[in-house]
């Protein structure tokens, strides 16, 4: 389909709003006026008192909390957090979404369901069975302190706890999509020779490669902001075990108010950069399905 | 549309085999072990644990502010995903991106700042103290920050349904003399409630395991304000292995309930776009 | 390239979409798998092409068991119905896919890939077009990109899996001679998947009649139209009327077409029979009419508009009909 198409489409009312046009004007006003009421109290008001907290101290305030050593390597500790867990899951979750949207095999629905897991359990729960496991008095802690080997309350608890949380993100988003793509151009492609590795290459991952950013988007912002997991098998050691978030909750436990903020501000930034990513991306792929 | 053949795709042993290994691994061991060593504890401290008046006072808590939260998220979360869906004004795309704030804001960040707005000289709070409403420190301030963290559920999962909805079908029944309200109590409401429901329950076992936004705010008194994870934590840290472990199965079950529970909703409502769709 | 099917069987799960099939494709020929949806035609052509793996039988080409082998090893070339062309790469790299993948020691030099698919693409006249996205062309460019893709590693034999089927009717019409002008220029031995059987007829050397999972008869177009062996072939490779009688004792169908029906006012030779005229229809240069027999049978009747003027027909006209073709299949015959 040419863009041309696309805007034609685009600039026609869709079926909704054609029926929302049927209600009286001062009922619309009216409704629109709550939500965006509601949204301005529970989405732009918090948003904006991150910003207004941070700089309540000043400019040098925000610059000296953001500077920090002790910041700088909570912020260290974050982006390794994440640049392990988020390759993990994105790997596991296309050879998870290869082997249920190409395949029929017994038991596909059970794996499903699996999959799910980690998203019906609370993270302070996601946190706990990392510490039965690898904690001095878990399954494994004595042979682990025989060894010298520290998970839990070391950084290998926070990269496991956090895996854990974002385990099923990339596998839900590339499911359905490789579904719906059917698996006819890499039938074509092992017909004209390819072998598995070159048909992967060449067809699969260009034709998932939208879906696989925004399950990067999503892994990394998840991993970079998780709180409650890491928060239990951390130990709070200050400069060693903390992330950014954890560092953000020890500031405003010393009522440095304006200094979390400050740091808090650096996620709300991240946030918005995943709120806007996410949005083209969405665009971009409801572009590609559409064409 | 797809067809998915087992004979010629290549990889099916080596994806299957890694993926339920890395599932094994990170998941399911661990999982287990909760249970196994809720399993080994004797009956009368699991009980002692479950049942003590702290943990029933933190299930109280816990389970009351997730419902209400919920229950305002149906309401708002329908009235934002209409607004959203039918009407044109300025500024919706920015409010529908907006939407997905709570589920990218990191918690702790979410925690600070709700607390910090609810607070006596907070903003919120400022407006709220003349009015004799304490909102810090109480289960009040529980419940709008859970309801701040399942805003998008409701509103995600309502929205597609909601566009989906054929026009054709309001436009008949206002040509046979349907008022508005009537055609959305009789013709739409019937075709969005297992999407409304579903998204609320989607929202309260998202507040059910809350932690990092309501630890700031609820103040963590014990029976009064603490909620369950919040209590678990607490045990952790006082080394009390046995009572954390026994109260997080608890709650692992709920959710897994919960999460079963879901998934036959999601069926139901599938099930009946089917069935829409098929009509002439 | 000849191709031996022998004896296969294919399940899906409960159900059996082929039952004993056997048939020989000479080399070169263009041939037709003709049959309604579900027939196993698809499936057939599948296992040829090594898609699917037969549960029971053999399939060789030119005389080797290729049974077992990959569809990568097989060396066919197949054009799936939807095309199933790479949507990220442009139609150069399209064509150009099967000789890119190929194993160093084998793989031409990038000139002479580049050569081979502008060779193609002249071939199915898209000169100009290599460097669109598939999405860009219409449904009719993207089924010669296809084709051409499939040619481009010079297989023994082209399978088409209802190549024509998501064509609009003069596309479809004006691509059906080109393909025939294509297979006669390239010999190579080609199977084509249909449900239409006026595509089977006007294109193919040989026609397949399939139907449930079985072969029901294989011949020129000219032998399945004018004798077909069942009668679902009869009724499948054209309109068909149906008349039970016994003959000789045995109880028996008889077919004949309505375009076979000479019609007239005064008794006829040959095996005629009364009937009155319940409907006229004209349709230009022919006319359709209905008829009602002696015992009531309904019988559709097609001649020409020309006809119907000179005998005056109108509905309640009494006339005789009589086919000048008719098949006779016996009750106790249909194996």
């Amino acid at each position: 389909m040419t863009t041309a198409a696309l805007n034609e489409i685009q600039s026609h009312p869709s079926g909704s709003v054609r029926a929302g046009l049927q209600d009286p004007p001062l009922v619309r006003a009216a409704l629109v006026a709550l939500a965006l009421g509601f949204a301005a109290l529970f989405l732009l008001l918090p948003l904006a008192a991150v910003f207004a907290e941070a700089f309540s101290g000043g400019l040098s305030v925000y610059w000296n909390a953001i500077r920090d050593p002790i910041a700088a390597k909570a912020i260290e500790l974050t982006l390794i957090v994440a640049a392990v867990s988020v390759p993990a899951n994105a790997i596991f979750g296309v050879a998870a979404a290869w082997a249920i949207a190409r395949f029929e095999f017994r038991g596909k629905s059970l794996l499903v369901t699996l999959i799910d897991l980690p998203f019906a359990v609370s993270p302070v729960i996601s946190g706990l069975i990392f510490v039965l496991l690898f904690g001095a008095q878990g399954v494994f802690g004595l042979w682990l302190v025989a060894h010298g080997v520290k998970i839990i309350f070391a950084v290998p608890g926070i990269v496991l706890a956090t895996t854990f949380i974002t385990f099923p993100f990339m596998a839900r988003e590339l499911i359905p999509l490789m579904q719906e793509q059917g698996s006819e151009e890499e039938e074509a492609a092992i017909s004209l020779g390819a072998s598995g590795w070159q048909m992967f290459r060449r067809v699969t991952l260009p034709n998932i490669r939208l879906g696989l950013l925004y399950g990067v988007v999503l892994l990394n912002a998840r991993a970079m902001g998780e709180f409650g997991a890491v928060s239990v098998v951390s130990g709070h050691i200050r400069g060693l075990t903390n992330t950014v978030p954890l560092h953000v909750e020890i500031l405003y436990n010393e009522y440095q108010s304006a200094a979390a903020f400050a740091v808090a501000s650096l996620l709300a930034l991240l946030a918005l950069v995943t709120l806007v990513a996410k949005r083209a991306l969405e665009w971009r792929i409801r572009q590609e399905t559409r064409a | 549309m797809a067809s998915n053949r087992n004979s010629v795709l290549p990889g099916f042993g080596l994806t299957l085999g890694f993926s339920i290994l890395y599932l094994s691994l990170l998941v399911l061991i661990p999982l287990s072990v909760l249970f196994f060593r809720s399993a080994s504890l004797p009956l009368e401290d699991f009980a002692a644990a479950v049942l003590s008046p702290r943990a029933l006072a933190a299930y109280e808590l816990s389970f009351g502010a997730s419902l209400a939260a919920a229950a305002l998220n149906a309401v708002f979360g329908l009235l934002l995903a209409w607004v959203l869906t039918r009407y044109r004004f300025p500024g919706r795309d920015v409010v529908d991106a907006f939407v997905d704030l709570p589920f990218a804001l990191p918690t702790a960040v979410a925690g600070i700042t709700l607390t910090t707005l609810l607070a006596k000289n907070g903003w919120l709070g400022q407006i709220l103290e003349p009015l004799g409403i304490q909102a810090a420190y109480t289960p009040l301030g529980v419940t709008l920050a859970l309801t701040f963290i399942g805003l998008p559920f409701v509103v995600r999962t309502v929205q597609p349904v909601l566009e989906d909805l054929e026009s054709e079908a309001e436009e008949a029944a206002a040509s046979l003399g349907a008022g508005r309200l009537q055609t959305f109590l009789r013709v739409l409401f019937p075709a969005l409630w297992p999407a409304l429901v579903t998204g609320s329950a989607l929202a309260f076992a998202r507040a059910l395991g809350e932690y990092g936004s309501v630890v700031f705010i609820s103040g963590n008194m014990p029976l009064r304000t603490e909620i369950v994870p919040l209590l678990i934590v607490t045990k952790l840290e006082q080394y009390d292995y046995a009572g954390a472990t026994a109260i997080a199965t608890v709650m692992l079950v709920a959710s897994f309930a919960l999460l079963l529970a879901i998934n036959a909703l999601q069926a139901v409502g599938r099930k009946r776009l089917a069935g829409a769709g098929a009509a002439p | 390239m000849s191709i031996e099917v022998r004896g296969i069987w294919k399940h899906f799960g409960d159900f059996t979409a082929l039952r004993d099939v056997s048939l020989h494709v000479e080399p070169g020929e263009l041939l037709a798998l003709l049959g309604p949806s579900g027939s196993g035609k698809t499936t057939l052509l599948r296992l040829i092409a090594g898609l699917e793996r037969p549960d029971a039988g053999a399939i060789s080409f030119d005389g080797e068991d290729a049974t077992e082998r990959s569809v990568r090893d097989r060396r066919v070339g197949f054009v799936f119905q939807h095309y199933a062309l790479f949507r990220h790469m442009t139609v150069f790299e399209n064509v150009a896919f099967g000789l890119r993948v190929q194993p160093r020691a084998q793989r031409p030099a990038e000139e002479r890939i580049r050569a081979r698919v502008h060779e193609l693409l002249d071939l199915v006249q898209l000169e100009g077009l290599a460097r669109r996205m598939p999405t860009q062309l219409s449904g009719g460019q993207r089924q010669r990109v296809a084709l051409a893709r499939a040619l481009a590693v010079q297989p023994r034999v082209l399978l088409l899996d209802e190549p024509f089927g998501a064509l609009d009717a003069r596309v479809r019409r004006e691509l059906r001679r080109w393909l025939r002008k294509l297979h006669d220029e390239l010999g190579i031995t080609s199977l084509f998947v249909t449900h239409d059987q006026e595509e089977a007829l006007e294109l193919a050397d040989r026609v397949v009649v399939v139907n449930e999972g079985r072969i029901e008869q294989v011949g020129a177009p000219d032998e399945v139209y004018r004798r077909p062996a069942t009668p679902f072939v009869f009724g499948f490779l054209g309109e068909a009327n149906w008349l039970a009688t016994t003959v000789d004792g045995r109880k028996a169908r008889v077919g004949f077409r309505p375009d076979d029906l000479e019609i007239s006012l005064g008794p006829l030779d040959g095996h005629a029979f009364a009937a009155r005229v319940r409907r006229v229809q004209s349709l230009g240069a022919r006319a359709k009419l209905e008829l009602v027999s002696a015992v009531g049978a309904l019988v559709q009747a097609d001649v020409p508009a020309e006809r119907v003027r000179m005998l005056a027909l109108s509905p309640g006209a009494e006339v005789f009909a009589a086919p000048r073709e008719m098949r006779v299949f016996f009750d106790d015959a249909s194996a």
